[in-house]
């Protein structure tokens, strides 16, 4: 399976009314087919009344095992259902990053 | 000599708006990181930051401190504000600029 099926799997939990899983590792400083650098848009319910920071946390707790074996960057928007307008911002361009 | 636990214990508690970042405002080695360090300067306020990939003590033990795997990290009183995702939210609502308000030191 691959990270991304993975991601996909794990976000089910959440029970998503929409959910996005998109690969930017293209545009980042790490080798073709990478998959570090990726963005999740989730509409979710029992994102209402929790704050940003605590929605980021749920979804990083879910995704620690990722984060732990290779997955570098999370772009996250996350919507309660009455939030959210069908669109969500651009990931920021790459400046280099690590190099390590 | 102290934990890097209390080294940033102490810097969030010693500087009211500091940010956890990849490079420098002025040199940013990563989007994300100069896109969050954009938004707080657009607001006209004083803030310290720290460039993690100079201070990689920081830049292990910080995710356990916030319990955030990632930078950029905004930290204003002591209270994680989050990372570039949320920052750029709040200054297209227009809210960043209280927050930072009601933290930033008189200049």
């Amino acid at each position: 399976m691959t990270r991304q099926q993975r991601i996909e799997q794990q976000l089910q939990q959440l029970s998503p009314l929409h959910l996005d899983v998109l690969n930017e590792s293209h545009g980042h400083n790490v080798p073709p087919n990478s998959e570090t650098h990726f963005k999740l848009v989730i509409v979710a319910r029992e994102f209402s009344g929790l704050s940003p920071v605590k929605r980021h946390q749920r979804v990083y707790a879910l995704l620690q095992n990722e984060l732990d074996s290779g997955l570098h960057a999370l772009a996250m928007h996350l919507y309660s259902p009455d939030e959210w307008q069908g669109n969500s911002p651009d990931s920021p361009a790459c400046m280099g990053g690590s190099k390590k | 000599m102290a934990t890097t636990q209390e080294v940033i214990a102490q810097q969030i508690n010693e500087n009211p708006i500091i940010l956890y970042m990849k490079g420098s405002p002025n040199q940013p080695q990563c989007g994300f990181s100069a896109k969050t360090s954009q938004c707080i300067m657009a607001c006209g306020f004083r803030f310290a930051f720290v460039d993690v990939l100079a201070n990689p003590d920081i830049r292990s033990e910080l995710p356990k401190y916030g319990n955030w795997p990632t930078f950029p990290q905004l930290w204003v009183k002591g209270e994680l504000i989050g990372g570039c995702d949320i920052v750029v939210d709040l200054h297209e609502k227009d809210e960043l600029k209280a927050i930072l308000a009601e933290a930033a030191p008189a200049s």
